[in-house]
């Protein structure tokens, strides 16, 4: 069987591929200890864990969060009923223009990211809206929408039509039986779209750049400290809690799709 | 009256689609839709040099100055760091891919999935930031080059032109490192994909015929590995293409197509030549998406 | 009244006709097989009269009632699905109340009623289990107990044996007919099995392409098909072409005359040669060859077996050649 012995120089070069994978982020973890603050020097000339307070006490940081945490919310919000309605249609009906209905949704993660916020930011320019938290809100969650999606169009392929007819066959009307049959049926799957989403909105750069003005998110608060330092040793800090905080939407939306649909996160 | 309402749903089921799709659709089709038009409006405009001001009259002006040289130049440098990123990724993809997909069973494929979701996943931002830690002067990568005793290895790579640079950091090597580094993940999920269909009956033929491991790789499970590759190739040369924030912040002072778009439409103030840039990335994938089409690589989506 | 009527009832999807221009009676009490070919339109018109279908023409009718125009939550009737349609995140006592909680019944009401109805489908005692840890006959007792339990006027049942080995298929069978003369509705099943069909119904529907060809009893439809698709779908009858039958009766009409009626004689009107025989148990089975006709003959236990090439006589009784309408 070729699935029992891996020959030996496969085994490294798939070990290696995986620790080029995961070391970088691991230094992360080491450099937010370092007493060092001017520079980027290894090994740490010694361990402190002074920066996490420091952290703690700068407002800046809080709000870039709050404003992070806020945006990441409203648009998964959005994504979620977008994506739902979306797959609910494309999965229920042979409609013409179905192919053109799931290639809109996938065109906005699938154009680059630059396209996407220019584009955004030309209409913007162009109807006149200025900036604002909606302008983020609205560049999120049209890119987000495609991870519900995704997640919700393989969970409704899975549920088999007749489940919704024997519902109906049993007297229940088309609310009764999304809120007894069908939504019960697909929330894991919801779940842990939405929770996707919320990973890549929390994320998101280099779109919120183009729709963003003068306020800034956390990323958008990392790119600034990246372009010009100011405290490295807050910004490494920030970096590993950033590492561990959308660690736990990813690990949730495994769990809860684990087995059941096919990737959940795939085409992100 | 619910009632009501999911009898008329039910007696004209192209109301009920209708329904379903309105708002993603105003969304998405009026929203994002509208939003490019826009953008290839704008790169029919044309920028009035003297007063900064953006005349919108319909003129071909703006492309004719997106092919000047030194642009031209950029839209280069960018098509071929997108393709060296897509090649190199594929090659280290593929041994993690064949791994897990093959010979991972049971709780160490759950573990090698998890190990590339999980980068995957983790911020973009924080995955730059850490080779910028890595690649400083100062750092690991020095530190361990001296360890090796490899120092004049390094040095003399960053004496190259091109290629070389002060530091890693500011380097194409650099720049090219991490763009492999970020986008690795999406290369390995589709290649797996591919060779998980691949029956294990078909390579153990391969052997039966008296294949070599080594022949068996290159004549049966390289061949049914490309439709991953390709579609994993859309995503890394696509994100490559539009990328603005790596080469920004690792990398050396010349400039790739996102960092024109970004620079032409905020600091320049030229907004239809911002729009005109953009288009290249969109026309560039449109080609290879209609290539990828005609190899049959969404499947392996 | 009938139970179910079809007044020129139409279905068509795109330019495929699933059901084309069908009328039938459906009388209460009845038990009424719909049997015929995958594709002939038979699930359709059952799903024309559960509602997850809507005619392009026609007028459905209920106990008189006009309901092509009522969505399924309002017709009177259930359907047990072919793959069962269990909801997975319900248990199967909350699955069987399904449509009791939400007609309204309360909690207490609607779990004694769900018990019931899985005592009458012998599954006391599963209520706690998830459908999931079920065997494939325990699912389609439980969607019978969960369509039961709504005391339908008609129920409606989609290959209800389908899924089920043969051994549990028979089993099904009688308690179905028991079951059936006990509530006394209107049961109606569809079926592409023709031995499930005769064994089962009270009458049988034949479909092919859309249409129904013929509607009889069990014995109508086996001993007097009304067109030759009937006699060679129902029992494969052998099917003798008009020019044959008009030299031998004197009639141009084609004619069915079924396995079990021939006989192998000394002397008789046709003569064939024998090409293949099978030995089936309580019978051999015989195929034969008489003037470009393939015909079959089943031989009873005991009487005289010829050899393949054998040229022999063939012979019948004369109210057993049924002369057909149709060519």
């Amino acid at each position: 069987m070729p699935s029992d012995r891996a020959p030996l120089s496969l085994k490294i070069a798939a070990g290696a591929g995986l620790l080029f994978l995961h070391l970088p982020i691991l230094l992360i973890f080491v450099y937010a200890f370092t007493t060092e603050d001017k520079s980027y020097q290894w090994p740490p000339p010694g361990l402190t864990l002074k920066w996490f307070a420091v952290t703690w006490n700068r407002p800046d940081v809080w709000a870039a969060l709050r404003l992070s945490l806020q945006v990441a919310a409203i648009s998964t919000a959005v994504a979620l009923v977008l994506g739902t309605l979306c797959a609910a249609a494309v999965s229920r009906a042979h409609f013409f223009g179905r192919e053109t209905v799931s290639l809109l949704v996938i065109l906005p993660i699938a154009l680059p990211g630059v396209v996407t916020g220019i584009a955004l930011r030309s209409v913007f320019h162009i109807a006149e809206i200025p900036f604002s938290f909606w302008t983020i809100v609205l560049g999120h969650a049209t890119f987000c929408v495609v991870v519900v999606y995704n997640n919700a169009v393989a969970r409704f392929r899975r549920t088999s039509g007749s489940l919704i007819e024997a519902s109906m066959d049993l007297g229940a009307d088309s609310f009764q039986t999304l809120r007894h049959v069908l939504l019960p049926n697909i929330a894991t799957a919801l779940l842990a779209g939405g929770m996707l989403a919320f990973a890549l909105s929390f994320d998101e750069v280099i779109v919120t750049t183009f729709t963003a003005g003068q306020q800034q998110t956390l990323p958008i608060w990392m790119l600034e400290e990246l372009v010009r330092p100011r405290q490295r040793p807050v910004t490494n800090v920030v970096a590993m809690v950033v590492v561990l905080v959308t660690l736990l939407p990813i690990l949730g939306a495994y769990y809860l799709t684990r087995g059941t649909d096919a990737v959940a996160g795939q085409g992100k | 009256m619910m009632r009501a309402f999911s009898d008329t749903l039910w007696r004209r089921p192209r109301l009920t689609i209708a329904l379903l799709l309105a708002p993603p659709l105003i969304w998405l089709g009026v929203v994002y839709l509208g939003a490019l038009a826009a953008l290839l409006a704008q790169s029919f405009f044309s920028i009035d040099h003297f007063t900064g001001q953006v005349n919108r009259d319909l003129t071909l002006a703006t492309y004719a100055e997106l092919l000047r040289a030194s642009n031209l130049d950029i839209i280069l440098r960018t098509v071929t760091m997108a393709a060296l990123v897509t090649l190199a990724s594929a090659v280290i993809a593929f041994p993690i891919a064949w791994y897990a997909a093959r010979h991972a069973r049971g709780r160490w494929k759950a573990l090698f999935y998890l190990g590339v979701m999980m980068p995957l996943w983790s911020s973009y931002l924080v995955k730059v930031y850490s080779w910028k830690l890595i690649l400083a002067r100062e750092g690991i990568l020095t530190w361990g080059a001296e360890k090796l005793h490899l120092a004049w290895a390094l040095n003399g790579w960053l004496a190259l032109p091109v290629v070389g640079g002060n530091s890693l950091s500011v380097s194409a090597t650099g720049t090219f490192v991490v763009f492999v580094y970020v986008w690795l993940p999406y290369m390995i999920l589709p290649v797996q994909a591919a060779l998980e269909r691949v029956p294990p009956s078909m390579l153990e033929a391969s052997g039966d015929l008296g294949a070599k491991p080594f022949q068996t790789l290159r004549h049966v499970l390289l061949p049914l590995a490309m439709p991953g590759v390709v579609a994993g190739s859309i995503f890394t040369f696509s994100l490559t293409l539009g990328d603005y924030i790596i080469p920004g912040i690792i990398g050396s002072s010349r400039r790739f197509i996102g960092q024109a778009v970004y620079e032409q439409q905020g600091v320049a103030g030229n907004t239809p030549l911002a729009a005109a840039f953009a288009m290249v990335p969109i026309l560039i994938m449109a080609a290879y998406l209609w290539a990828a089409k005609k190899q049959g690589a969404f499947n392996a989506l | 009244m009938s139970a179910v009527s079809f007044d020129g009832v139409s279905r068509h999807f795109g330019p495929v006709r699933a059901v084309d221009a069908v009328s039938l009676d459906i009388a209460e009490g009845e038990f009424f097989a719909m049997l015929g070919p995958s594709g002939s339109g038979k699930t359709t018109c059952l799903r024309l009269i559960a509602g997850f279908e809507r005619p392009s023409a026609g007028v459905i009718r209920l106990f008189g009632a006009a309901v092509q125009d009522q969505p399924p939550y309002r017709r009177p009737v259930n359907t047990v699905f072919q793959d069962y349609a269990l909801f997975p995140h319900l248990n199967v006592r909350d699955n069987v109340a399904y449509g009791l909680m939400i007609a309204g019944q309360n909690r207490a009401d609607r779990h004694r009623a769900a018990d019931e109805a899985l005592e009458m489908v012998r599954l006391s005692g599963y209520g706690a289990r998830k459908p999931s840890a079920l065997s494939g006959g325990q699912r389609q007792r439980v969607a019978l107990a969960r369509a039961l339990v709504m005391k339908p006027r008609v129920l409606l049942l989609d290959e209800p044996l389908g899924a089920l080995d043969l051994k549990l298929r028979e089993q099904m069978q009688d308690e179905l007919k028991t079951l059936q003369r006990q509530l006394g509705i209107t049961f109606i099943f569809v079926t592409h099995d023709q031995g499930e069909a005769l064994s089962m119904a009270d009458r049988v529907a034949v479909f092919n392409e859309g249409r129904i060809l013929q509607t009889g009893t069990p014995e109508t439809v086996y001993f007097r098909p009304d067109v030759p698709f009937v006699a060679d779908f129902v029992g494969s009858s052998n099917i003798l072409p008009a020019p044959l039958v008009a030299r031998l009766t004197g009639t141009h009409a084609a004619a069915a005359l079924r396995p079990e009626a021939l006989r192998i004689a000394d002397a008789g009107p046709l003569r064939a040669t024998v090409t293949a025989l099978s030995f089936l148990g309580t019978a051999t089975r015989v195929v034969l060859e008489a003037e470009g006709t393939r015909l079959t003959a089943l031989l009873a236990k005991g009487a005289p077996r010829p050899a393949p090439g054998d040229t022999v006589a063939l012979a019948w009784d004369a109210g057993d050649l049924h002369l057909m309408a149709g060519a």
